[in-house]
Formats: structure tokens, C-alpha cells, sequence
């Protein structure tokens, strides 16, 4: 029950949900049943079996339909006098520009990823409505507030991008389970299945260039004349498992600080048995359905928690290949890798189990290999419920102007200082923000040998979020996306995209200064250059480094106020699953968190206002 | 709880489980499959709660109307289309189909009559029995049956009064797997804890000094009401000067100034009257689920023995209120290595 001053705010309030996900479920039946009357609500997702345990609004039958639409009519049943308009769009849709958001009193956010979250930030900045933005994961949750000018915009806090992998570490010295699984499903499954003339190479190649691997041969992929799936699946285990790591062991180098791996041959595999005959044709009824076909299952290893051992990897491994070449024809030479395709997740666990048995690497079972490959965000109902109602009580904070009450809100498995839901206050917006307080970045990169595409598509695009850029240097348009530019204009950006940097028409070299902006987003950044020669390959794989100007200044924080920096980081960050919350990738990053939270237990300020209990 | 036999689980249950066994494991969600359930009474703060449990996967759940004591208001809940308010089917056999359609693979049923209608072994067929707002010696009441019919039988309670909350756990005795930290392997926990009837009787002096005042103040709303036979949450602006007098009263006897617990934090739960706040029974109901989950999976150590959640601070605080004999702390641990 709301007090009636907050009642008469929270029936006139207008407010846009983004996301009906784990979080946005919970929270449209919250803010029902509190009283709101008027909901917008956009996801673009539809709805997956796997969505079912937390996401209450949907049932089996609604599988693969508009979650927005789904949940609206779910919340319509029980609160049919209220007004809910569902969108089955991406929020980066130009439809939901700034007038579109102008028109809300607060912005609520329950995304799964990074990038949607700093386009909904960007686009409450311009149109200077308040936002309250949250994620979970497993136990852990955070709900905060984001207010223009008054405190810290979403991008105030540098976010990692999800984890990448060097190289050659996936290539030749892999030494965790998620490096061999990285290499399976990116390097592994694209060569046998996808564009070959995209995928990367198997092995970096050794010093010695006349010795580079059997399968470095542009043939070595091709079925040969008469070749069956079966001898060509053993074909292919030999040269990956087998010659694959011979070579990669001449490189002495490379193991004189590491173990070395040992290559493993079909023969040794089968040395003490035959081969299993393994019936089960690829005709079963099943065996055409992306969804169910199943080596492991025509083998008889059925449960999914189970690590398979060398000899199961092996029988799945050519299984499986032998399936995919048989009932995939039409697909091969165009597959992407997908989690939920569970032949393709059967081969990868597979593969990545041989590779990880050659470098002495734990082997993973099916379960935890699709967790890993397909980055899946742990996820529970109680969770989401919880930060559903700290997002709703937000809400009505900010929607009775009391903005001094309101609070970062970290949602803890185990009582830190006796608090399972530990408030901190908000900080101010950073001076150093290149979002909110437009300070300057600095981009390191070497202007002779990087084309404007690299740029554009790892920087411009990947790393600051920017939707449909508009790239100047002072006069000079260098680069523009749209659907109204003239045809003459288009081809020359695109020829701008292949030059490199230095060779643009308005040359970018070292001092120059860009200007990046989106229209949609009204959000503009610039961007000074930095010539930089040479780029640590294993750090710096983009060969480019961004960073924030650092501001000559300390930052002012509000008084009494405390940076959460390292807890807030863990928990908005990595952004993750196609169908999911938030967050925390891994175990190590959640320990992590509750260390740093114990760490900092000392300057978290809580409850610092006593007023509220005194009378 | 019986043993099964390990079997994996069916290609339904792993699909639609799926991100939760990423949190807690199969053995923990088995364990889940074979857990009953018994919530007695039915309020916003409690459909949360069975919501919560019954995606989670629990065996079964069993509602049952007792509690002859509560006033609860439900205007809306988003267990039953507004369509079918009006039907003849019982209300709580509405929420059933309801959360039946949640989760097809929980079984959740409605038991007629109440407790004392019950025979003696009744309580036998559950591992725990959840109490929404009750008057304190009906909770006292069941607590003590849980006790008597078992040393397993979890016994939890719940209340939101207006924005406020407290939730209280009573596990008996209750064994948990602490995960391995560095240098230090997995070992198992042993947890006593106390009835809510010997919690509430510590004296208040020798409390911690940092104890939430809301725990006070809900000791005083429970004496308020039972000595002016009212129902819970049957208390209006109008009890203030009473309910100030009780205050003084407890205080007094209990050795603790008046102003241990402040007018204004009185005066919010008076005007709660009978009314649950959505938010915070969102809030409170994914609490009371979460540790319901970890007492009946094993998995992690849960709350000792009290929850409290004002969001005038934002706090959620976790309280270990002890036996008032002189047992310093309750909750005895010990490590036994696996
Ligand atoms: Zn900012």
C-alpha cells in the first residue's frame, strides 16, 4: 500500500519498461499490482522454453511468441482497467527516438546486455527523463538510479566488454576449459561448417614456415573423392588432434614454460577395441530436427551432467560429424554455431573434451560445456522478484521528487554486516565521462596500417555503443550511416571504410580530433588520435587502445557519498545471453564481488539519513 | 526426507530448469522434486512466495485456509483473472489452478479444514509449513506442532505490514554444505536454531544494542493485539495512544527506554492497517523463496532466524535473536570434514 500522496503520483505516472525478461516479468505484475495504470513495455525477444523457470507470465503453449505481448496479456487478465502497450522491437529502433522517451516520467530497465543498456542511458540523458536500471544474476542483483546532471549516468563506470582470448592462447596453448571450447565452436566448428573463407586458421604457425600444419592446406577440409563421412571424420580427428599439435609442439619455445600437450590419434583411441559399430541410422526420425537430432543419444549417453570420457568424446566427435555432414548438406559452408542446436553443441563439447585431453585440460560435461559456450547467465525467479520490487520502490522515489532518498541497491546470497539488501548512496555524474560530461577519448592506433572500418566497427560500433554513427573531422564528413544519404555519397563513404586512416581524404594522423555522433541517441563523443606504432598482440589484440582523457581533477562525489566502483562494475557489466538478465560471467567474478563488497564495508555509507526513524 | 534413487532428470525438467541448475546444481534440484510444502493462509506477500517455489520446482505444494485470525486485504492478486473473482470455485482453490499452470510438474493441491481438524501426523507429510499473518499464538501453535511431529520439519513465518516486513525461521536442526573457501575444503554445517516461543522471549536488555528497532515495534503490535482481541492487522491510527501505552509497558518490563522504538515507525504500522505494499511483498516473498530453497536443497547457509525489510532506509537486515536462557548465540556450528 502507498501512502495516498504517492498514490496520486503513481496513477499519473507514465513509465517505459525495457525488457520482459526474467527482471521485466516480475516487474510489470509489481507495478500492476502497486497501482501503475500507465505501461509501455518493449522487448524484442520471443519466448524459450528455458525462460519458463522465472519468467511466470509465459507458458509452454506461448513458446516462440512476442514476450512484450505476452506478458501484457498476462497482466491484463488480472488488471484489466489499466493500459499497457507492448512493442516487439529493438529499443535501438529509430521509432523510440527522444520524443518517444520525452514522453515518460522514468525509464525502467530490465536488460540482458551492455549495449541496449548505454543506448536506453544515452537516449534518458538527451531526453532528461530519470532512469532506474538493474540486473541479476544467481543470487546477486543491483538496482540503481541514473539522473541527469544530478548523479553518475550508466557509462559514468567504465564497463568490460564480455571476455576475449588471445590468439595464439586458442590456438596453441590453450590451458582452460573455455579455451578449448572457444576453439571448437569459433575456430573448429566455422572451418568444417561455416564460411571457410571467414574462419581463421587452426594453428599459428611455427617459426619453421616449411613445416606448417596439414590442416593450414586449404584442401585438407574438402571431402576427397570417395571419401565416406566416416573416414573423413577420422581424417579429420587425426589432423586436428594428432598432426595438429605435433607441429605445434616444434615450436620448442613456446613449451619451455608450459607442459606439453600430447597428440592423440584415432588408432590410440581405439588400440585395446574396435571401433563401436554404431547403429542408429541418421535417418531415425529425428534425425533431421536441428533441435533433437543426437549423437550422444543414439550412444547411449544420456545424461547431460556427465563428462564424457576420451573414448565417449571420440565416438561423439565422429558421430556427430558424420550426422551434421549427412542431414546438414544444404547448411554446411554457411553454419553458425548456436548453443541451442544440440548436434552442433554435442560436437563442440566433444572436440573440446579431445583437445582439452591433449593439453591436460579438466574435460567438461555437456551441461556446463553449453553454459560456457553459449556465455548463460545464471538465473533464478527469486532474484528477479526481489529486484522487481527495489526497481518499484525506486520508481516511486524518484516520481515524488525525492531524489536525496534514493539508493543504490546490491542484493547479496549471504548477510554482509547483517544485510542481505544493502543500500549505498548515489554518486555524482564523473567529469571524466565521455557520455555525460563529454571529456575527450583518447584512441591509440597506428593511422598507416588501420583501415576506417576497423575503426568504425571496433571502436565506433563495439566499443561505444554508437547505433548509426556520423564520424567528422572538424568540416570533413568522414562517415554517415542512413537511409536518405545520396547514392554517390554512399559509395564514397564506402571507399572511405577501406582507406586507411591516413590516407582518408581529411587525413586522421596523429593529433587529429573526431567528432563521433549518433542522431537517434543525440549523443556526440570526440575522439583524439594517437599515432602508435606497435601493439602487444596478446593485450591489445585489436591492435587499437581507447581510453578515457583523464580528467585533471578529482572528481566531486556528492557529500557523504561512496564510489562502489569495483562492486557496481562486477555487477552492470558483462553483458551476456541472448535471452537473459544480466551479468557475472563466471564463479571467480561473483567471489569477487563478495570480496570486494567485504572489502569496502568500511566506506559504505548506509542509511547515513536517520531522520527516518526518529520522530 | 527418504532417500530416491539418483536418476537423472527428464529432458523437461532440464530444459525448463535450466538457468536455475546453472545456480544450484541437479543434486540440489532433485532434492527440490521431492520437497512438500504446506503454506497456511493466503495473502499478497504469500502468492509471491508460492510463485517463487512452485517455478523453482518443488515437489508439491499444499495450501491450506487455517489461521482463522487474519485480515488481510486483497484487492488484486496475480493468481486469479479478474474473470473468474466471481466463480464459485474457493479462492485458494483458484490460486492452485493458477499456480498449477505456472509449473505443470508441481503438484499443488488445496487441504480442506483446519489444523486442529487434523490427526496427530499430519504435519508428517511435509518438510516445511509457511505461516502468513497470523496472531502470534496461532504461530506459536504451529511452530510447536512442527517441533513435536519431527526434527525436520521446517517451520517459517511471514508478514507485511504496509511497507514494513519481518520474515522468522525455525529450522530446528539443520545441516548444510559450506562451499570449499581457499585452503579450506567443503565441510558440512550444523545449525541449531530456537522456537519462535523462545526467541521472542529473550529479554530485550540483553539484546545487541544495534538490534532493528522494527523488531521491537512488532513485538509491541503482536502484545497490542492479542491483548485487546483484535486480528492481526485489525489496528487503526485510532489504537495510537493504546499502542504507545503497550510500548511503555514492554519497555518497562523488559528494562529498555521508551524510546527504543520511535512513535513514528508505531505510527507507520497502525496506518499499514491490514493493507500488504506490493513492492515489498515482491521483496519479501523472493527472501522467504530464497531460503526456503536453501533449506530444502542443503545447498548454502540460510537465515538465522530473522528478516526484517523497511524501505524507508532500504535496509534488509537479517537478525539472530537467541533463547533467553543464557545460550550467548543460538546457532551452533559445527565443522565436520566430508
Ligand atoms: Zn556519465
Amino acid at each position: 500500500m502507498a501512502t495516498p500522496e504517492e498514490l496520486a503520483v503513481i496513477e499519473k505516472a507514465k513509465v517505459l519498461m525495457v525488457g520482459a525478461g526474467g527482471i521485466g516479468c516480475e516487474l510489470l505484475k509489481t507495478l500492476a499490482l502497486t497501482g501503475f495504470k500507465d505501461i509501455h513495455l518493449i522487448d524484442l525477444d520471443t519466448i524459450e522454453v528455458s525462460n519458463l523457470n522465472r519468467q511466470f507470465l509465459f507458458r509452454k503453449q506461448h513458446v516462440g511468441q512476442s514476450k512484450a505481448k505476452v506478458a501484457r496479456d498476462a497482466v491484463l487478465k488480472f488488471k484489466p482497467d489499466i493500459k499497457i502497450e507492448a512493442h516487439h522491437a529493438n529499443v535501438k529502433n529509430s521509432d523510440f527516438d527522444v520524443e518517444f522517451f520525452k514522453q515518460f516520467n522514468v525509464v525502467l530497465n530490465g536488460l540482458d546486455n551492455v549495449d541496449a543498456r548505454r543506448h536506453v542511458n544515452r537516449l534518458c540523458l538527451a531526453a532528461g527523463v530519470p532512469l532506474v536500471e538493474s540486473g541479476s544474476t544467481g543470487y546477486l542483483g543491483q538496482v540503481t538510479v541514473h539522473v541527469k546532471d544530478q548523479t553518475e549516468c550508466y557509462e559514468c563506470q567504465t564497463k568490460e566488454l564480455p571476455k576475449t582470448y588471445p590468439v595464439c592462447t586458442i590456438t596453441n596453448t590453450p590451458s582452460k576449459p573455455v579455451h578449448c571450447i572457444v576453439w571448437a565452436k569459433d575456430l573448429l566448428f566455422a572451418r568444417l561448417f561455416g564460411d571457410r573463407n571467414q574462419s581463421s586458421d587452426l594453428i599459428v604457425h611455427t617459426n619453421d614456415r616449411t613445416s606448417s600444419a596439414a590442416t593450414a592446406d586449404t584442401d585438407f577440409f574438402n571431402i576427397k573423392d570417395g571419401e565416406t563421412p566416416e573416414s573423413y571424420a577420422c581424417r579429420v580427428f587425426d589432423g586436428v588432434f594428432g598432426d595438429n599439435i605435433e607441429v605445434a609442439l616444434r615450436n620448442e619455445e613456446t613449451w619451455k614454460s608450459r607442459k606439453r600437450p600430447r597428440p592423440l590419434y584415432i588408432c590410440e583411441v581405439y588400440s585395446d577395441a574396435k571401433k563401436p559399430r554404431i547403429d542408429g541410422s541418421c535417418n531415425s526420425p529425428d534425425g533431421n530436427d536441428k533441435h533433437t537430432a543426437s549423437a550422444a543419444r543414439i550412444l547411449g549417453l544420456s545424461n547431460p551432467q556427465e563428462v564424457w570420457t576420451v573414448r565417449d568424446s571420440a565416438n561423439v566427435f565422429l558421430k556427430a560429424l558424420e550426422l551434421l555432414l549427412n542431414t546438414r548438406q544444404k547448411d554446411i559452408g554457411s553454419l553458425v554455431f548456436d548453443k541451442d542446436d544440440q548436434l552442433a553443441m554435442e560436437f563442440v563439447t566433444a572436440a573440446a573434451n579431445l583437445r582439452s585431453s591433449c593439453f591436460d585440460i579438466p574435460m567438461q560435461s555437456l551441461f556446463e560445456a553449453k553454459g560456457i559456450a553459449g556465455n548463460i547467465v545464471h538465473a533464478i525467479a527469486t532474484t528477479n522478484a526481489i529486484i522487481s520490487g527495489l526497481i518499484v520502490l525506486e520508481a516511486i522515489k524518484l516520481l515524488m521528487g525525492n531524489l536525496d532518498d534514493c539508493r543504490t541497491t546490491y542484493c547479496l546470497e549471504y548477510p554482509r554486516r547483517k544485510m542481505l539488501l544493502m543500500p549505498a548512496e548515489l554518486s555524482a555524474p564523473k567529469s571524466s565521462c565521455y557520455v555525460c560530461s563529454q571529456s575527450t577519448l583518447l584512441l591509440e592506433v597506428n593511422t598507416t596500417m588501420t583501415r576506417l572500418r576497423e575503426v568504425v566497427e571496433k571502436i565506433v560500433r563495439g566499443q561505444l555503443s554508437v547505433n548509426s554513427p556520423m564520424i567528422s573531422q572538424g568540416p570533413c564528413l568522414i562517415y554517415e550511416t542512413g537511409d536518405d544519404l545520396e547514392e554517390d555519397m554512399v559509395t564514397q563513404y564506402n571507399q572511405n571504410l577501406e582507406k586507411f586512416l591516413d590516407s582518408l581524404p581529411a587525413p586522421i594522423v596523429d593529433g587529429s580530433i573526431l567528432s563521433i555522433e549518433d542522431f537517434q541517441q543525440e549523443f556526440t563523443c570526440h575522439l583524439q588520435i594517437k599515432h602508435r606504432e606497435i601493439f602487444d598482440e596478446e593485450k591489445e589484440p585489436d591492435n587499437m587502445v581507447l581510453s578515457g582523457k583523464l580528467s585533471t581533477t578529482r572528481d566531486q562525489a556528492l557529500p557523504g557519498s561512496v564510489q562502489l566502483t569495483a562492486v557496481a562494475d562486477n555487477v552492470s557489466i558483462h553483458a551476456v545471453d541472448d535471452d537473459d538478465e544480466v551479468i557475472l560471467i563466471d564463479e571467480v567474478a561473483k567471489q569477487d564481488l563478495k570480496r570486494k563488497v567485504l572489502d569496502e564495508e568500511s566506506v559504505i555509507v548506509c542509511g547515513k539519513r536517520q531522520r527516518t526513524e526518529v520522530s | 526426507m527418504e532417500e530416491v534413487a539418483v536418476e537423472a532428470l527428464t529432458e523437461q525438467e532440464a530444459a525448463v530448469y535450466d538457468r536455475q541448475i546453472r545456480v544450484w546444481g541437479v543434486e540440489a534440484q532433485r532434492r527440490l522434486s521431492r520437497a512438500h510444502v504446506l503454506v497456511i493462509g493466503m495473502s499478497n506477500v504469500l502468492t509471491e512466495l508460492c510463485k517463487n517455489i512452485v517455478l523453482a520446482g518443488i515437489g508439491s505444494l499444499t495450501l491450506m485456509e487455517d489461521a482463522p485470525s487474519v485480515s488481510t486485504v486483497m484487492n488484486t492478486s496475480f493468481l486469479i483473472p479478474v474473470e473468474q473473482i466471481e466463480s464459485d470455485k474457493s479462492f485458494l482453490t483458484e490460486c492452485a489452478e493458477s499456480l498449477k499452470d505456472f509449473n505443470p510438474m508441481v503438484h499443488v493441491t488445496v487441504e480442506k479444514g483446519s489444523l486442529e481438524e487434523k490427526p496427530d501426523d499430519f504435519l508428517n507429510n511435509f518438510d516445511v509449513v509457511v505461516v502468513g499473518r497470523s496472531l502470534l499464538k496461532y504461530r506459536m501453535h504451529v511452530n510447536s506442532l512442527c517441533r513435536k511431529r519431527g526434527p525436520k520439519i521446517a517451520f517459517l513465518s511471514v508478514d507485511c505490514r504496509g511497507p514494513l516486513g519481518e520474515i522468522f525461521i525455525d529450522l530446528q536442526t539443520h545441516t548444510y554444505v559450506l562451499k570449499a573457501k581457499e585452503n579450506v575444503p567443503h565441510s558440512l554445517q550444523n545449525l541449531v536454531y530456537c522456537s519462535l516461543e523462545e526467541a521472542i522471549a529473550a529479554r530485550w536488555d540483553r539484546l545487541p544494542k544495534k538490534t532493528t528497532k522494527l523488531f521491537y515495534a512488532m513485538r509491541i503490535m503482536e502484545d497490542f493485539e492479542q491483548s485487546n482481541s483484535r486480528l492481526p492487522g485489525q489496528v487503526t491510527l485510532d489504537d495510537l495512544a493504546s499502542v504507545l501505552d503497550t510500548r511503555k509497558r514492554l519497555c518497562e518490563s523488559q528494562g529498555m527506554p521508551e524510546t527504543l522504538v520511535p512513535d513514528k515507525l508505531l505510527h507507520r504500522l497502525l496506518y499499514a492497517e491490514a493493507r500488504e505494499h506490493p513492492p515489498v511483498c515482491a521483496i519479501l516473498g523472493g527472501i522467504l523463496g530464497q531460503e526456503l530453497l536453501k533449506v530444502l536443497s542443503g545447498k548454502g547457509e540460510p537465515l538465522k532466524n530473522f528478516f526484517f525489510f523497511d524501505p524507508m532506509d532500504g535496509k534488509g537486515i537479517t537478525e539472530e535473536i537467541p533463547r533467553p536462557d543464557d545460550t550467548p548465540i543460538i546457532m551452533q556450528s559445527a565443522e565436520i570434514e566430508i
